[in-house]
């Protein structure tokens, strides 16, 4: 967060009015809208949303208890920032970048107000290796050198945006701070100096050259969301669910096993604990990739919900402002809110403070525009810079909608901009089906591309696989329907045995424990397998059941316990789940 | 600081608009006289160069625009915080109901409190045994957890909110603990019932209560929880207690806080209930949990009845996404005569994964747990479809799960006021019941635990 006061542009003003996160200040008639103000002696730190005759009207991003009219306000003449640089991986900040680590070395346990530190340490030191020479001409956007953030993690330092045709002059390898000069640049005959740290205005995109479809998928381990309605890098999705059907659990999966470079997890307006339970869980588990902690990729924005709510509006900017950062340097970086409905109930806060007109259900009548331009964000890009770098970020919301009523306002925007749709269903949770993801009415609008990916990558029949398993389970929501009406007699043989398929869909395949170690995660080539062994049971089956065979001796094979059990066998063994379909035939046509 | 002013303009439920005032602060608290020797305690909800809007805690009955006085106190609302509390009964706004001058506080603090920096936040892991199987067993309890009771009029809340309070412990650990205990527009004799039960355990005397009831003023019920909460984060975090917060009941707070929002004229959300209810409760239920490098630690069992039953209403909904899981009750099971009428599939314990399992409960007790839920889900299903159609249209293994539902209603959720199992009989109890249903749909447990328990537990329950 950069809150220093430009002097040149200073503007001071005196409150009049304060209610709630909302402050109104007069004599501020030459602040800039989006300027950053300190309100009081305290200097709480808000930011101008609306003028009206010379008067700001500001959402403040602390408490506001205390604040009196006639209190000072001072304008920044800066927009809400954020710093950018080496430093960022596994450090947890608040809504506006404070970061929670050294708030809690400098106040203590509580949050306090007025609370201020850099969001990215001035004192260490980082190891940068030059790329380029001196003589070359690099733009914006283009790698000048590295820092090698962590183990694995390459930290690429760019030319910031807007310099063009600049000539190195100097650039130093060696041992520096983000504030030193790393290099020295002439643009047009002017020393430009060169730092590591950069900032950026959360409200505006960061620019890159152009966008480009969605290709691979981004793989993530889940069954249900790889195999069934995947997402592509560079992808959108939302979750939306009632209260505890796991839309948190999912994102910390997600967060925890995609193969993307970077995480930015933004904690908007959710529970203090599900923080801590990433900071707690993150430096422990490997990444599957690189087997480094997953924290040492992740970057965590936390504003929960007893944080105030302005900063909570600001969250989810700040996180896919760093996220694309990340992705400008080349990387596929995820940006993960939950919940965007908190964000949206912020806004709708201070829509109300500021006495607009609501629409539906009080939420202002910009929610739709704000929420489209916010994953409009995501994307694949080819990068800044004179070489074709590609970066992607992908994002991904949670939506808690009230009463898990999918008629609302939030749900109903968010569907209109993301293409995957993971609709959680509490009464799937309530059997413990989990991710109680329903399979009938979610969707995926990149599965035609992904299953080619599949079909490629991993067995070229798992498209059609994924079809059929699909088809199956649709008619087992038909033939429910008749044994609701007239009971289980009157099915026939084929009919029990597709419902004893789809039962095995949905308990062996689509199930699956997040806090079971070997069925957490699961690679493309044992989901492939598993579905197989599956899909071939019913074939075997139907087969003996036409040659006369009895079915209940069918269904009672032995084998479906080892196809039930099939997740739980690690992922160096999966030869076994290959070797299913060989024992099922020996036993039904033994 | 203190400024006094007879510039009442309006009077509106339970707000009072205060003209010609310039500088009164934000949340400020102020003292209401009416004139006739009563004095009330109120906030600033808005300030302005011209006046200032003032909320009173003890309503407005009787207030004379002529003849009431507003004094502005200069600080915002602050509670005495001691750990000679325990062993008291207050009001609502923390005054003494029981006779006694207040002790000597060690330190003033602000009602409101301040969040806690999530990255100061210990992850709560202490399995608390409560002795009762549908909440060790499936939806346990841990230390720093916020647990709400989901109730609806007529169900046992109390009885059970008490039965965990008398049989909490925590396995190895003899720890000085509290209760305190909030309670928000409850009658006379529920109160009662609360103090009698302490006073029979002798808990009493580490207990602090706050009480307002039934005919107590509304809006006072807003200030209720957080002083509460502000004694019982002396208590955890300074005096080093593991603290137990029941407040009861919420749904009652939540309509205060509707009263006020129809007062100011507010754009009213779902049911008439302010847009930002979700973020005002938080600021109560987050107050909940551990901190790291300290002792303590804020257990909540917050209590509300849902308004018809219905946990689509906003104030079970937003509770619900703010705490972490609930104990639902179920008005079916209540009428089966079942105690306590746990509503096991809607229920749930976020914190339960990393409060259970091998060092803490048993190794079996995640899978177990899932299998249960899983095979009553399925049970239930199956008696639905066996009441429209008859038993006759099931499959064998449909039958099986129709007993297994019976049974586990019967054997498991069932038990008594005064009966305590321990987390090993619970889950025994659990092995013994999988026996009903079929071997090949136990799938929920991985075949290593299965083979350890699925043989040896029969036995054990059989003998026992
Ligand atoms: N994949 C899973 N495997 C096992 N358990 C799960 C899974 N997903 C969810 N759960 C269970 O469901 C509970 C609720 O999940 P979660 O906290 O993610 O819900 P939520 O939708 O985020 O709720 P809220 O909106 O209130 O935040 C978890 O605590 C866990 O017990
Ligand atoms: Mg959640």
């Amino acid at each position: 967060m950069s809150i220093s006061v430009k002097k040149e542009r200073v503007v001071s003003g005196k409150i009049i009015r304060i209610s709630g996160p909302l402050v109104v200040a007069d004599g501020m008639d030459k602040a800039r809208m989006y300027d950053l103000v300190k309100v009081g002696s305290e200097g709480l730190v808000g930011e101008i949303i609306e003028m009206r005759s010379g008067r700001a009207f500001i959402q403040v991003y602390e408490a506001t208890e205390g604040l009196r009219p006639k209190d000072e306000v001072l304008s920044t003449g800066a927009p809400l920032s954020v710093e950018l640089g080496p430093g960022l991986l596994s450090s947890i900040y608040d809504g506006v970048e404070r970061p929670l680590e050294i708030l809690e070395n400098l106040w203590g346990h509580y949050i306090v107000r007025g609370a201020e530190a850099p969001a990215i340490s001035r004192d260490k030191k980082w190891h940068f290796e030059p790329a380029v020479k001196p003589g070359e001409v690099v733009s914006a956007g283009d790698i000048i050198g590295t820092v090698q953030e962590t183990v694995n993690f390459q930290h690429r330092i760019l030319v910031p945006h807007g310099i063009k045709a600049a000539k190195v002059v100097e650039i130093y390898e060696g041992n520096f701070t983000v504030e030193e000069v790393v290099c020295v640049v002439d643009v047009n005959g002017q020393k430009v100096e060169l730092k590591m740290l950069s900032k950026w205005p959360v409200r505006i995109p960061r620019p890159y050259k152009r966008k480009l479809p969605p290709k691979e998928p981004l793989i993530t381990g889940q069954r249900v969301v790889d195999t069934f309605f995947p997402i592509t890098k560079g992808g959108t999705a939302c979750v939306p669910g009632p209260f505890g059907s796991g839309k948190t659990v999912l994102q910390h999966q997600l967060a925890k096993w995609a193969n993307g470079e970077v995480v930015v997890f933004v904690g908007c307006g959710e529970r203090g604990n599900e923080m801590t339970d990433v900071l707690l869980e993150f430096p422990e588990l490997q990444d599957p990739y690189t087997e480094r902690p997953l924290l040492e990729r992740t970057v965590l924005i936390a504003n929960t919900s007893n944080m105030p709510v302005a900063a909570r509006e600001a969250s989810i900017y700040t996180g896919i402002t760093i996220a694309e950062y990340f992705r400008d340097m080349g990387y596929d970086v995820t940006l993960q809110a939950d919940s965007t409905s908190r964000w949206a109930e912020a806004l709708r806060e201070i829509s109300g403070r500021l006495e607009e007109m609501p629409g539906e259900e009080g939420y202002p009548a910009y929610l739709a525009s704000r929420l489209a331009s916010f994953y409009e964000r995501a994307g694949r890009v080819i990068c800044e810079g004179s070489t074709d770098r590609e970066g992607s970020v992908t994002a991904i919301g949670s939506v808690s909608p009230p009463g898990g009523d999918l008629s609302e306002p939030v749900v109903q925007a968010t569907l209109r901009v993301v293409k995957v749709f993971w609709a959680l269903e509490d009464r799937l949770a309530y059997e413990r089906h989990f991710p109680a993801i329903n399979w009938l009415n979610s969707y995926s609008l990149y599965d035609r591309a992904v299953a080619e990916y599949l079909n490629r990558e991993v067995d070229e029949e798992y498209g059609s696989l994924v079809k059929e398993a699909m088809a199956i389970l649709q008619k087992e929501d038909e033939l429910k329907e008749i044994v609701r009406l007239v009971g289980m007699e009157a099915l026939s043989g084929e009919e029990r045995i597709l419902l004893e398929t789809a039962r095995s869909i949905r308990e062996d395949f689509l199930q699956q424990n997040a806090f079971n170690d070997r069925d957490s995660f699961t690679s493309l080539r044992k989901q492939y397998l598993m579905l197989k062994a599956i899909m071939d049971f019913y074939h075997r089956a139907l087969e003996a059941y036409s040659q006369g065979r009895e079915l209940e001796k069918i269904l009672n094979a032995s084998v479906r316990l080892k196809i039930a059990r099939a997740k739980f066998i690690p992922e160096d063994e999966i030869d076994e789940i290959a070797s299913i379909p060989k024992q099922t035939q020996e036993e039904i046509f033994a | 600081m203190v400024k006094e002013y007879e510039t009442i303009r309006d009077i509106v439920g339970p707000l009072i608009f205060v003209e010609g005032i310039s500088d009164s602060s934000y949340g400020e608290l102020v003292e209401i006289e009416y004139g006739t020797g009563q004095v009330a305690l109120g906030t600033v909800l808005e300030t302005t160069k011209d006046y200032a809007l003032v909320q009173s805690f003890e309503g407005t009955q009787g207030l004379s625009p002529k003849k009431g006085k507003i004094r502005f106190i200069g600080k915002t609302m602050k509670v005495g915080v001691t750990r000679k509390l325990l062993g008291r009964v207050l009001d609502g706004l923390g005054r003494p109901k029981d006779g006694a001058p207040l002790p000597i506080a060690d330190d003033e603090r602000d009602i409101q409190g301040n969040a806690i920096n999530p990255y100061s936040r210990d992850y709560p892991t202490d399995f608390i045994q409560t002795g009762i199987s549908s909440i060790d067993g499936l939806n346990p309890l841990v230390r720093g957890q916020k647990l709400p009771i989901f109730s609806g009029s007529g169900l046992p809340h109390q009885r059970l909110a008490a039965q965990i309070a008398r049989q909490a412990t925590v396995k190895g650990q003899e720890e000085s603990f509290a209760v305190v205990f909030g309670a928000m527009g409850i009658t006379f004799e529920e109160a009662n019932f609360f103090i009698s039960q302490f006073e029979e355990t002798g808990a009493l005397e580490h207990t602090v209560l706050f009480i307002n009831l039934a005919n107590d003023p509304p809006i006072e019920r807003l200030a209720t929880p957080r002083i509460a909460l502000t004694v019982a984060e002396h208590l955890a975090f300074n005096e080093g207690m593991h603290v137990l917060v029941i407040l009861t009941d919420m749904t009652y707070y939540c309509e205060a806080l509707r009263e006020v929002s129809a007062a100011r004229k507010e754009v009213p959300g779902r049911r008439g209930y302010p847009g930002y209810m979700y973020t005002d409760l938080a600021t109560i239920y987050e107050r909940a949990g551990r901190i790291k490098g300290l002792e303590g630690s804020i257990t909540q069992v917050p209590i509300l009845t849902m308004p018809e039953d219905d946990k689509t209403h906003p104030i079970p909904d937003l509770t619900g996404y703010i705490t972490e899981g609930q104990i639902i009750l179920s008005r079916e099971l209540h009428r089966k005569g079942i105690y306590p009428p746990t509503d096991i599939l809607p229920s749930l314990s976020r914190l339960k994964e990393k409060g259970i399992g091998e060092g803490k409960t048993r190794k079996d007790h995640s899978p177990l747990s899932n299998q249960l839920f899983a095979a009553y889900a399925r049970g239930i299903e199956a008696r639905e479809l066996m009441v429209v159609l008859g038993e006759a249209a099931l499959t064998e293994a449909d039958k099986a799960f129709v007993r297994f539902a019976d049974e586990f209603e019967q054997k498991f959720i069932s038990q008594g006021d005064y009966e305590s199992r321990t987390i090993e009989e619970t889950l025994d109890l659990g092995w013994e019941l999988l026996h009903i249903i079929p071997r090949t749909e136990i799938k929920r447990i991985p075949p290593e635990i299965f083979e350890e328990f699925y043989h040896k537990k029969r036995r054990a329950a059989v003998k026992a």
